[in-house]
């Protein structure tokens, strides 16, 4: 079959798509956005996280034919002009190890201070819980949302 | 010995890719992309144990996009190596049940998965025998265990002297197979031009993997390149070929074009390793006042039929503690299930595990404070070895850890903390990991402009090496790192042992460093401009590590753990871990601190959540995903801190590094279950701590 839908703002039409592709594989292997990871390819992991119409879901759970014509962001189109205050936070906090977790944080973060501009540390690791990462132990992921939680409100 | 200035080392300098990784623009093994390539998906044996009588090629290459079927009917040849685990197809036998027996390629990877699903196997079962117990008869005792170390150590007297031991401490403890579970799934892209492979993938090693691999394929390693830039985590499982590479190269020459082949999260479970279960009987006797007499420790582990890996569980034991009377011992049992492999402080990690939980009991015998009782039994020198000790600084840790958490004036008594519906009590166990190097090459070349490039075959799992190597050599270069490109991640590159042993900054450091310091000799000894091509020098240490001095070299540290356990639900949570280690210099405090970190909530995870159940009935792991092997996520972790202590020790390399990748997840399930033993008066011996093993 073929998708057409909106990626990063730029509007994709994807041939030979068969039924049961998820949208993480047509991102990752047909569309050249592979920044979107594919780490347990059933909605356990969060790694594979992007915008769906603005709401965070897991590419991997989502036929690519249910994003025929609506919009997906991705980790590589989060920022219109450089970074993004979530990437610069993971960046200068340390957040980052072997940076497999780490789009999918990114955008789940990103999403967490959208609709919480200053969340408890409670409410940060909630809305993680569902991410996982095996390298940092996630002390320094809480530490970079903080930072940029604090940015943003500043600005 | 030479040593580094610091200027940038001991920096928190930022992570030298990060901008890569947060931008999604970092690309690891299975995002690269040749033109005409294929999709591989192997077939694991539904059987444990048996023989392949027959696969049904000529089926599955009717679906559509199927280009081949690759089994040991029709698999070409390998050389044959002492490598029983990457002979793929290379037989009809199946030791484990998961283990890969043939491969689909097809030209998507959703036709590729839907003919390895119909692919028709026909086997001849055996009987398997998958459990391990320390009772089983064809128990063994191997040559030696792993990396080099002997099998049984023995000195004194030591059952005599547990017989007379005014205190005696006898338990059995036991760890459960545990998978190591990066993030990133095993990968790799195979591409043959001519005798020529080029690999992308997944590696903690990319010269190990094209020395193992170019043989098999009988083809010089000079013809095999790895490349492997960006690696999704390892902690072990990616420290040499597994199988999925070797079936990537032999389908992408047999069928002509690229093959692409990805593990999936289930297949892990069975063929890219993991950490053996253990059965430990530890027995400690001692004095009223605590001083040991004697330590004894013996291990009951598995491996596969193919395969012999011994785990190194008790080695640990052998330099912890002072006692006159000692013996470790090590044995072995070969059933039918995968080869367990490494998994973060293989040995070290479920050694410890046993034998600070027997230093908590004894402390409780004694009734001695268990930071006291630690410090009482400190050696002077190596206690088996009698080597000095190239630095120790447990005794700082424990110190230094029990003034940060407020381990004073804590009431021993189990079980009397409430706080609404939670029971609390703290625990304290001690960490520890060898310092090891290993030999490796580098190159340094600077340029016209001012600038350096430096070259070596190093890996970056996410510990920060580019990161750390970059202000080494930009110390050693007296340069600004800004100025400074490290290449890694490439077989083409100088030759560099693997990241493992939380050794790849002792090693590729101390080659750096070499390189790096020719290289200011030459530029310092000449006038004029460089020529085009700038100036290099290269370094090899086999000859510097060869003649090393013989001395015990060890990191240390000390962890303490306080936790809540819900009376009503049995259910525990570690609300408090602080962590403080002597590891020799920090090189880059921010990059360190999230590796302790994540070591210990690693080790939070083992303590309460990771366990690879075996069905007995079908002979493999049974939770085989993310959904049912559970790993520690955000909530589960609260208040978590880790420290060092300042070690100046100049027995090491000229970094002064001990290395700190593995140390974090050493010791910190013992804290917890110590905690837990404080907190309810229960003591768990088996791991995980689960909650029904609480409500019992
Ligand atoms: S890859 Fe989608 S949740 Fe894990
Ligand atoms: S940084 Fe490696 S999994 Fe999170």
């Amino acid at each position: 079959m073929r998708v057409t839908f909106t990626v990063n703002g730029s509007q994709q039409t994807v041939d030979d798509v068969w039924e049961g592709e998820s949208l993480l594989y047509v991102l990752r292997e047909r569309c050249g956005l592979p920044g979107s990871k594919n780490a347990c390819e059933q909605g356990e992991c969060g790694s594979c996280t992007v915008y769906l119409d603005g709401s965070p879901v897991c590419a991997c759970l989502v036929a690519a034919g249910q994003a025929e014509g609506r919009t997906v962001r991705t980790v590589e189109g989060l920022s219109d002009t450089g970074l993004d205050p979530v990437q610069e936070a993971f960046l200068d906090a340390g957040a980052v190890q072997c940076g497999f977790c780490t789009p999918g944080l990114i955008v789940q973060a990103h999403d967490l201070l959208e609709r919480v501009p200053d969340p408890e540390d409670a409410e940060i690791r909630e809305a993680l819980a569902g991410n996982l990462c095996r390298c940092t132990g996630y002390e320094k992921i809480l530490d970079a949302v903080r930072l940029a939680a604090a940015r943003r409100t500043a600005k | 010995m030479t040593t580094v200035d610091m200027r940038y080392t001991g920096s928190a300098l930022d992570r030298v890719e990060g901008l890569e990784k947060v931008t999604g623009r970092a690309r690891y093994a299975f995002e690269n992309f040749p033109a005409d390539l294929v999709y591989a998906v192997p077939v694991q044996a539904a059987i444990a144990r048996g023989e392949i009588r027959a696969v049904d090629v000529d089926a599955v290459l009717e679906h559509p996009g199927v280009i081949a079927a690759i089994w040991y009917g029709n698999a070409p040849r390998l050389v044959p190596s002492d490598n029983a685990d990457l002979a793929v197809f290379q037989s009809r036998r199946v030791a484990y049940r998961g283990q890969y027996i043939a491969v689909v390629v097809a030209e998507t990877y959703e036709e590729a998965k839907e003919a390895a699903r119909l692919l028709r196997v026909e086997y001849a079962a055996e009987d398997h025998d998958v459990r391990l117990r320390a009772d089983h008869p064809n128990m063994y005792r191997p040559e030696k265990v792993n990396p080099n170390y002997p099998t049984d150590t023995e000195h004194g007297d030591p059952d005599t002297a547990l017989t007379v031991a005014p205190v005696l401490v006898d338990a059995t403890y036991s760890t459960p197979a545990e998978h190591n579970n990066p993030m990133e799934p095993h990968a790799t892209v195979a591409e043959w031009d001519g005798d020529a492979l080029t690999l992308y993938d997944s590696t903690q090693g990319a010269s190990g993997v094209r020395d193992t691999v170019a043989p098999l394929f009988g083809v010089p390693p000079a013809n095999v390149r790895v490349i492997s830039p960006h690696v999704g985590g390892g902690f072990g499982s990616k420290g040499g070929p597994s199988p999925y590479v070797i079936i990537a190269a032999l389908a992408a020459r047999h069928v002509g074009r690229p093959v692409k082949l990805a593990v999936t999260r289930q297949q892990m479970f069975a063929v890219t390793g993991y950490r053996t279960p253990t059965i430990q009987r530890v027995r400690l006797g001692a004095n009223a006042d605590g001083r040991l007499t004697a330590i004894v420790h013996d291990a009951f582990e598995q491996s596969s039929t193919i395969t012999e890996f011994a785990e190194q569980t008790t080695t640990p034991t052998r330099i912890m503690y002072a006692a006159p009377h000692r013996r470790t011992t090590h044995r072995l049992v070969r059933l039918d299930v995968p080869t367990p492999s490494w998994m973060r402080a293989p040995g070290e990690c479920p050694g410890m595990f046993a034998l600070e939980s027997a230093m908590d009991e004894l402390a409780i015998a004694c009734q001695i404070d268990p930071v006291e009782l630690r410090i009482r039994n400190e050696p002077d020198a190596d206690p088996e070895s009698g080597l000095p000790f190239s630095s120790r600084n447990l005794v700082a840790c424990l110190r230094e850890g029990a003034r940060r958490f407020g381990w004073a004036d804590r009431d021993p008594a189990p079980g009397v903390r409430r706080r609404d519906r939670l029971l609390i009590g703290t625990g304290v166990a001690a960490s520890t990991y060898p310092v090891y190097r290993r030999p490796s090459q580098a190159t340094a070349q600077a340029h016209r402009d001012g600038r350096f490039t430096v070259r070596i075959a190093a890996a970056d799992i996410g510990t920060g090496a580019r990161t750390v190597l970059t202000q080494i050599a930009a110390d050693t270069l007296r340069t600004s790192p800004d100025q400074v490109l490290v290449e890694i991640g490439d077989s083409a590159l100088p030759a560099a042992s693997l990241a493992g042993g939380s050794m790849g900054t002792a090693s590729w450091g101390t080659a750096v460093v070499r390189a790096c310091e020719a290289l200011v000799e030459g530029l310092d000894r000449r006038d004029g401009d460089l020529p085009a091509a700038g100036m290099e020098s290269s370094a090899d240490t086999t000859e510097e590590i060869g003649a090393q001095r013989r001395l015990s070299r060890h990191a240390f540290g000390a962890q303490f753990a306080e936790v809540g356990v819900d009376t009503d639900t049995g259910e525990t949570r570690v609300l408090r871990l602080l962590g403080v280690f002597a590891a020799g210099r920090i090189i880059n405090p921010k990059t360190a601190r999230s590796q302790f970190i994540g070591g210990m909530t690693m080790g939070l995870s083992m303590a309460l959540f990771e366990e690879s159940i075996m069905d007995l009935e079908f002979g493999d792991y049974l939770n085989r995903d993310l959904a049912q092997y559970h790993v520690a996520a955000c909530a589960d972790v609260r208040d978590i801190e880790a420290l060092w202590v300042e070690e100046d020790d100049p027995h090491l390399n000229p970094m002064g590094t001990k290395g700190i990748g593995e140390i974090g997840i050493v010791g910190t399930a013992a804290a917890v279950a110590n905690a837990v033993h404080h907190a309810t008066g229960v003591r768990i011996r088996d791991l995980p701590i689960r909650l029904d093993k609480l409500m019992r």
